[in-house]
């Protein structure tokens, strides 16, 4: 987990576009770094962009958005929860521990907790499907969960 | 002080059950009983149920101890341990198996470059010979479509340009598939060695691979790998949460910066692919299956399997299955045995009733097919097909109208949007099942959905609309009564 995100400012935003700028296919790349420094993706973030790359703002928005990780504008809580929605973990009972965390939680998929702590996100296989249910929080890989397991992990 | 060298899995899904934890008890143990233990983090030999599983080295070979828990450490060191499982090798599931890829997997430290034996022939025998082994060999492309890889990298040799890539296709999304980050993380350099060998055939200088977001483990062990490699100048580039981007044109799309939209083909990547320069796309398991191609020859690759499917295929076993993981074998087995036999049944202890094989976009088959052979033309008869080699099984509980809107469902969340039967068809697809669900028109909507599936196969751009009929007319067919209102 990387330290806390930094506060945004058009000249960091626009120190990280520079180091990509001149990379092949380098907008990704630069929206990755974008969004590990600020935690998101800011708006303000997308005429630095543009600019940088050479592509309209349109364009820019146009590509943030399309991937499902690019958080546009949407901070994280302090915390992130991705439980598996995937059929292998559906096998084992991944729709009712679904169910079981939103409550827990008081949270729909992508919603972030009243505290500030947790944000709930599906997530479509994480590649530990012979040991599922499974979940990734803050980049730590969980499996074998149930009910209990996923309390414990919110709780600590 | 007493030495003892041993390995202890760091593969995503040992993370996943606690290996790390794991292991500093088993350095704990080890410094208590006055041995200085040598721990390998390597890849896992995919005995899920196993894990975290511990081979350690003692003069009658190496020795396996699993499923480890902490309590469980101390008497491993004391010869006490119920945790045993004899002499690994000779552990019948790893026995059963014709590993080719994964013969390193497990064994090995992955951030420790090995003999690249396959390379080094390909370098003996010259590109054009490359060529003929690869083609000869009757390898084809392991992502899902099955295409023939020699004849792929021909029609990149052939074609004359400044500049032409290799970029491997390690977006796995595939629910119930793992085999592409288990070899990541445990045995990268084999990876690495397949796409040079695919560089030096057909001419190109630059690889990339590009790994989805999801696998930071696999992501990190191969850009380890890569800094340590200079056969072939390969970038890691990292995605960013889309399924679609799977699909060859789409992931070209997508490392050329742009939204993972389709392409129309033609013209084929590697005639006009990354960049517009002609360009090798193949899956992890293509490449990797190259240095053993190499390293033996064509003929003993061409005589593992059946029919037009040659050599191995690591299948993967998930979802409510006793024994989960990857097994390698010639193509040829039947569904009957992979399920019965090698997963032993459900984890659960409740009749299977439906395998999903081949990803979210695979058919579901009911027991009464169990004798289908895992090979991509007796699925195919089936109205199936074997993708990537996920096996997910499922048992009694499952709800099939319920997995038949899930597959709808997912292709809607990720579908592209450039083509129509898929961007509409898959929201159209939910809302018919939800209707029919609800007990209205039954037969009508049946219909309707008979239709659409129709329009999305035969009229979309890609596989993701153009196969998501695979999941919903399976259970349509083979389970009509959980259709019933």
């Amino acid at each position: 987990m990387r330290a806390a995100p930094a506060s945004y400012t058009d000249a960091s935003a626009a120190e990280i576009v520079a180091r990509f700028a001149d990379v092949k296919g380098g907008l990704l790349p630069a929206l990755h770094e974008i969004q590990a420094t600020f935690g998101f993706i800011p708006r303000a973030a997308l005429k630095v962009i543009a600019k940088g790359f050479n592509i309209t703002e349109a364009e820019t928005y146009g590509v943030v958005t399309f991937y499902h990780d690019f958080r546009l504008d949407r901070p994280h809580g302090k915390h992130v929860l991705k439980l598996c929605r995937a059929e292998a973990c559906q096998a084992v009972g991944a729709n009712a521990l679904a169910a079981h965390v939103k409550q827990k939680l008081g949270v729909d998929w992508g919603g972030t907790t009243a505290d500030g702590e947790w944000t709930l996100e599906p997530v479509f296989c994480l590649g530990l499907c012979m040991i599922g249910p499974s979940a990734m929080i803050d980049g730590d890989v969980h499996g074998a969960l149930d009910a209990a397991a996923v309390d414990a992990l919110v709780q600590r | 002080m007493k030495t003892m060298r041993a390995r202890l899995p760091k593969d995503a899904a040992s993370l996943a059950l606690g290996a790390d934890r794991v292991a500093a008890a088993l350095m704990a143990s080890a410094a208590k009983q006055g041995i200085d233990l040598q721990l390998t983090r390597t890849g896992s030999r995919g005995m899920f149920w196993l894990e975290p599983m511990l081979e350690v080295e003692t003069d009658k070979g190496w020795r396996a101890f699993g499923p480890l828990a902490l309590e469980d450490t101390d008497a491993i060191f004391s010869g006490t341990s119920t945790k045993a499982l004899g002499p690994i090798d000779e552990h019948p599931w790893l026995k059963r198996q014709t590993r080719l890829i994964f013969n390193r997997c497990g064994q090995i430290d992955p951030a420790t470059p090995p003999e690249f034996s396959g390379l080094k022939r390909a370098h003996e025998i010259g590109p054009a010979a490359v060529l003929e082994e690869v083609t000869k060999s009757g390898l084809r492309g392991r992502g899902g479509a099955g295409f023939p890889a020699g004849i792929k990298w021909k029609g990149c040799a052939d074609a004359s340009a400044p500049q032409k890539y290799i970029v491997c296709n390690a977006d796995e999304g595939d629910s119930g598939t793992f085999a592409d980050r288990m070899l990541m993380e445990g045995d990268p350099f084999l990876l690495l060695e397949g796409m040079a060998i695919a560089g030096f055939a057909t001419g190109a200088t630059k690889g990339y691979i590009y790994i989805r977001s999801e696998y930071p483990h696999a992501i990190a062990a191969m850009q380890k790998a890569a800094a340590q490699f200079d056969a072939l100048d390969i970038e890691i580039r990292v995605g960013a949460g889309s399924y679609v981007c799977g699909e060859e044109t789409a992931l070209l799309e997508s490392l050329e910066g742009k939204r993972g939209q389709v392409r129309a083909k033609p013209p084929l990547p590697v005639h006009h692919g990354l960049f517009g320069a002609p360009t090798v796309i193949n899956n992890v398991l293509t490449f990797a299956s190259v240095p053993a191609i190499l390293e033996h020859g064509a003929a003993f690759y061409a005589n593992l399997g059946m029919g037009r499917s040659r050599g191995t295929m690591p299948i993967q076993l998930a979802g409510d299955v006793k024994q989960g993981g990857l097994f390698e074998t010639a193509f040829g087995l039947t569904l009957g045995e992979i399920v019965n036999d090698i997963g032993g049944g459900t984890w659960s202890g409740r009749p299977v009733r439906a395998v999903q094989v081949g990803g979210p976009l695979g058919a579901y088959f009911p027991p009464s097919l169990f004798d289908t052979k895992f090979d991509y033309e007796a699925f195919a008869a089936r109205d199936g097909l074997i993708g990537h080699g996920g096996v997910v099984v499922f048992n009694d509980s499952v709800d099939m109208l319920a997995q038949a809107r899930f597959a709808m469902e997912f292709c809607a969340i990720e579908s592209c949007g450039k083509c129509t039967p898929c961007r509409i068809g898959s929201v159209r697809g939910q809302e018919t099942i939800d209707k029919i669900l609800r007990g209205q028109s039954v037969n009508d909507n049946l219909a309707l959905l008979r239709d659409l599936c129709d329009t999305m196969k035969s009229g979309s751009l890609c596989a993701l609309g153009g196969f998501v009929p695979y999941p919903v007319l399976s259970a349509l067919n083979h389970f009509p009564q959980d259709f019933a209102r």
